[in-house]
């Protein structure tokens, strides 16, 4: 990767076009005050220099076409291209939304119908635009149907300590109280904590499972009917639904509501933040409520949607069998093969991702550091200080289109980093040497913020 | 094994290492922990897979079944043209099948266009500081909506102008609703927010009012006092609107807003049947830290290279949780990134350009819907853009009927019974022509 | 080692207590500014803001984490402090000197629940 360091706005001349539109004969006529008076300065930059600009801003980017991306809880899986080829069909892009569309529409209903068989779950939304949208919308649901049954009261949520930040976000944006629920020794929601919390005031539990250190909650029947006899409902979180793709299905869990992240275990491609999509499933129950919940503008991200049918469709039912399990025998490898060199806080049979916490001898090297380092060696990091359980926490997460060598090579460089730990520190803790910045100082970004460009800056 | 998956490297051989390596015998010992009866024993009901010429196939007679059509209304997904260099970018893998831009060293590309994304909004909008961006402009309203009620204490009321677009009102009352926080609704007088209505509803209880620059009827709203009133009244003002006419139309920032909001889809983001498009959020200095979701900063590298970062992230779901000022995680990046190019590409032209265009189109349209007498012109002193309604003397679902066989989307009906039209700069003379001798056809 | 002054009172979320006749001048300790790393914000609390015991006064944040800053006492918010306001590191380099916020007590028997430098010692 090359440093290039120019914003499109300094290449801004005055004169410059990269427009193409025909000659208008008038113009806008409006009254005086409804006019725009402030100059618009918008850069004025030739078409061959804006192609140039952003080809040269994306090689200082990585993506996983790129490398190895082993994210924990993000499923950097392969994105499929064919996936893309059918989302640019011109009849979907050309679709106003107000307009009837059967060919979309039967997207959607297949869409649907599909994600039920998978899920176990009766049908879903497909409003809302990302899984922390769908946490928010899943959570109205759930609030939507105390209130149905007169049941207004219940007004609490149990949330486990390893949750997700969005969880309990999600639950005060929807006017939920939160109450956290402790993990055990083992890494596992603590029934015997669980059981105080109960009440006739507890609207429900959120779970993700396999929870957040990758690990199958493995009492979840016990949780469920604690939590369903006290009148609450469960919400499955399905950022970590990969190890169960063709497995498990939550609503066979006792899940009432879920929703899942189309941009992880659906392989539509992350955008480098969005967009993703967060349908949200609901059991028979409270199937009638759907369309009660309007939480976005029109029929959510359908572009997105169609990428996640196509993958569906291709998996077709021999294929998606083997989907979780080949990512679980991935996470697992990984595991096995590093914990001679990495603290393995809890040893057991993970699914899709698992936690090491730091090295076994870190000689002052910080989870941090290795971090950066990976980076030198062609790899993006794994996820690094979640769970909030342990103090140098690193999250890896292959997924199931990495293959064996690509594993092979990340676990070389990792014990590579082990060795470096103990004989040349410097190198980790100055690192990384090899990419376009390094080490940039968050804290000045933070103290002094500079958000936007001006000319002076 | 079944017929091999071309996105599984795995082979058998492959298999049976790794198994070794962890000492298990076969990949369902990987799920012993899993209470048996969770194993789903049966055939998934799914079709069978699909090759890649069969999936060609399958969406090639979906598209059959939704033909193409020109599309003349609006409603809050315009039918702008999009510059071909957009999907080409946004396309790039190094773009589309990157991360969150957590680790800023190898991601100095996400960052530097979301720099250029949010200093390009607060250009359009006239505001200080923008966000990475929101899911869409109806969420981010709702965003909007809660930022004034968290800001200005012991305040739960906020007031929503009957003029904005439906679906919007829709997601701000079920935010509301599960929120606690009270909506009230601002009448339309003469086609826009009503003065003198907003003046009797603003007191100690409302915290924010949110209002249209270009309303659900295309009328361009005269905000004139408003800022002032409801300034005056300790509440905040955020306005909706539509980035594309932000070129021409006064903006938040010269009406006196607080916040402004709205949808980047008119900056040349495809229709796609509503989505993916991109919320937009920006507001004055001081509601900085109170912006939901992510923010870009400046700052140098240890070597004191230019370099960029996710900043102000105490405020987000991931470090305050529960206490954070919204859920938002993902955004809608790579659109942020598909907005960025396009205004790089039509600079202050440009954007007057297709405001121009359109403008011209949509009155050439009116006047010859007029001339038909079909149609009875209404709100006829309110200027427009490019959207506008009329009142028919005809029977609509003939109408409609007529114009989508002819393969035109147009005349929706609004509550008040109004159709409503809109042109852009991508439909001609000829087009709108076209459109008008259908309806002529139902004299 | 953590610094830790004698004479000032201490609660066990960290924050230090200076009386001043009425007025309860508060920060926070050497150990809570390490634990938080370099400060990037404080979110002040406004003049003549009613407070409880053990409520929220306000909050820090640092680059990757945030922490409330809990009332050792109840009673009115009488002042912030500007420069620490506008210089957030100034707690970094000397959180003893550079206070945040000052409370006038509705009830100074809670200063009496409150840990001597010793016993605040002894907890960390």
């Amino acid at each position: 990767m090359k440093y290039y360091d120019k914003l499109v706005l300094e290449l801004s001349q005055s004169g410059r076009t990269g427009f193409s539109l025909r000659k208008a004969h008038s113009e806008v006529q409006l009254p005086e005050n409804l006019k725009r008076k402030t100059a618009l300065n918008l850069p004025e930059v030739s078409e061959p220099d804006v192609v140039r600009h952003y080809t040269n801003l994306s090689q200082m980017n990585f993506g996983v076409d790129t490398g190895f991306y082993p994210l924990g809880s993000c499923t950097m899986k392969y994105n499929p291209k064919i996936n893309e080829e059918l989302a640019r069909v011109p009849e979907f892009t050309g679709a106003h939304p107000l307009m009837h569309s059967e060919g979309l529409e039967e997207v959607y209903r297949l869409a649907d119908k599909y994600l039920a068989a998978i899920t176990g779950m009766s049908h879903f939304t497909f409003q809302p635009c990302a899984g922390a949208h769908g946490e928010l919308t899943g959570l109205m649901l759930m609030r939507a149907y105390h209130e149905s049954r007169g049941d207004e009261k219940r007004k609490r949520i149990i949330v486990p300590d390893s949750a997700h930040g969005t969880n309990p976000a999600s639950a005060a944006m929807c006017g939920l109280d939160v109450v956290v629920v402790k993990s055990g020794e083992n890494g596992l929601v603590d029934v015997e904590s669980l059981m105080p919390l109960l009440g006739d005031d507890l609207a429900g539990i959120m779970l993700t499972n396999p929870n957040t250190l990758g690990l199958f909650e493995r009492d979840i029947k016990e949780i469920a009917s604690l939590v369903h006899d006290c009148g609450g409902l469960l919400y499955y979180d399905g950022a970590n639904m990969n190890p169960l793709l063709g497995v498990v299905r939550p609503g066979d869990m006792g899940f009432d509501i879920m929703h899942l992240n189309l941009h992880k275990t659906f392989s539509t491609p992350h955008g480098g933040g969005g967009p993703g999509s967060g349908p949200v499933g609901v059991n028979e129950k409270l199937a009638g409520l759907l369309p009660t919940i309007r939480t976005s503008g029109f029929h959510g991200n359908t572009g997105v949607i169609i990428k996640a049918l196509a993958y569906i469709l291709s998996l077709g039912r021999e294929h998606i069998r083997l989907a979780g399990k080949l990512a679980t025998l991935n996470a697992n490898y990984i595991k096995e093969s590093l914990r001679d060199s990495y603290l393995l806080p809890i040893d057991s049979v993970c699914k899709h991702e698992f936690v090491f916490d730091g090295l076994r001898e870190p000689n002052g090297v910080t989870t941090l550091d290795v971090a950066k380092r990976l980076l030198d060696y062609g790899f993006h990091a794994p996820t690094i200080y979640f769970p909030l359980l342990f103090h140098q926490t690193i999250m890896i997460e292959p997924t199931e289109t990495e293959s064996k060598e690509t594993m092979d090579g990340f676990i070389e460089v990792m014990e590579k980093i082990a060795r470096e730990a103990k004989e040349d520190p410097e190198i980790l803790k100055t690192a990384p040497h090899n990419t376009p910045v390094s080490r940039p100082d968050e804290t000045l970004a933070a103290r002094r913020p500079i958000l936007r460009w001006t000319p002076e800056s | 094994m079944a017929e091999h998956f071309a996105y599984f490297p795995h082979t058998e051989k492959d298999i049976n290492e790794m198994l070794e390596r962890i000492s298990l015998s076969s990949l369902e010992d990987l799920y012993s922990d899993v209470p048996s009866d969770f194993i789903y024993k049966g055939e998934y009901d799914l079709p069978e897979a699909m090759s890649e010429e069969e999936l060609r196939r399958f969406f090639g007679e979906l598209a059959k079944k939704s033909p193409k059509k020109k599309v003349f209304v609006g409603q809050g997904a315009y039918d702008h043209y999009t510059p071909s260099v957009i999907e080409y970018i946004c396309s790039r893998s190094e773009f589309l099948t990157a991360y969150t831009p957590y680790q800023a060293e190898i991601s100095q590309g996400t960052l530097r266009y979301i720099f250029e994304y949010q200093s390009m909004i607060c250009e359009l909008t006239g505001m200080d500081v923008s966000n990475a961006s929101m899911y869409d402009g109806a969420t981010a309203a709702a965003e909007a909506m809660r930022l004034c009620v968290s800001s200005c204490r012991g305040r739960n009321r906020v007031l929503v102008s009957e003029s904005l677009l439906p679906n919007i009102v829709e997601t701000l009352k079920t935010y509301a609703h599960f929120a606690g926080i009270e909506l009230a609704f601002i009448s339309v007088e003469d086609g826009e927010t009503s003065h003198s209505a907003l003046e009797g509803m603003l007191g100690t209880d409302v915290a924010g009012v949110i209002v249209p620059s270009v309303n659900r009827f295309g009328v361009v709203e005269d905000h004139e006092g408003f800022s002032a009133l409801i300034h005056e009244a300790g509440a905040y003002m955020v306005e909706y609107c539509d980035p594309s006419t932000l070129a021409v139309v006064k903006t938040p920032g010269e009406w006196g807003a607080d916040v402004a909001v709205g949808d980047g889809q008119s900056l040349g983001i495809p229709l796609c049947y509503g989505g993916p498009y991109v919320g937009f959020m920006a507001c004055r200095s001081e509601l900085m830290r109170k912006l939901p979701g992510r923010v870009v900063g400046q700052t140098l590298d240890k070597e004191g290279r230019r370099a960029y970062v996710l900043t102000l992230q105490a405020r987000e779901q991931h470090i305050r949780r529960e206490k954070a000022t919204s859920n938002i995680c993902s955004n809608q990046s790579l659109m942020a990134l598909w907005v960025t190019v396009y205004l790089s590409l039509m600079g202050p032209r440009g954007m007057k350009r297709v405001n121009d265009l359109s403008f011209e189109g949509a009155h050439l349209l009116k006047k010859e819907l007029l001339e038909t007498g079909l149609f009875e012109d209404v709100l006829s002193d309110k200027p427009f853009i490019k959207e506008f309604v009329l009142k028919p003397l005809c029977d609509v679902t003939a109408l409609q009927e007529s114009l989508c066989d002819a393969g035109y989307f147009a005349a929706l009906q609004t509550a008040e019974g109004y159709v409503t039209f809109c042109v852009t700069e991508k439909y001609t003379e000829d087009d709108i022509k076209g459109l008008v001798e259908v309806v002529k056809s139902l004299k | 080692m953590s610094k830790i002054i004698p004479g000032l009172l201490y609660s066990e979320s960290h924050e230090w207590v200076k009386v001043d006749g009425g007025v309860a001048i508060i920060g926070v300790t050497d150990y809570a500014q390490s634990e938080l790393g370099d400060i990037t914000y404080v979110d002040m609390p406004q003049k003549g803001d009613e407070v409880t015991k053990e409520g929220e006064l306000g909050a820090l944040e640092s680059v990757k984490t945030a922490a409330d800053l809990i009332s050792p006492v109840s009673g009115t918010v009488v002042a912030t402090n500007n420069q620490v306001e506008d210089d957030p590191s100034l707690i970094n380099s000397d959180p003893y000197t550079n206070w945040i916020v000052k409370v006038e007590m509705s009830d100074v028997k809670e200063l009496d629940s409150l840990l001597s430098a010793a016993a605040y010692e002894n907890i960390l």
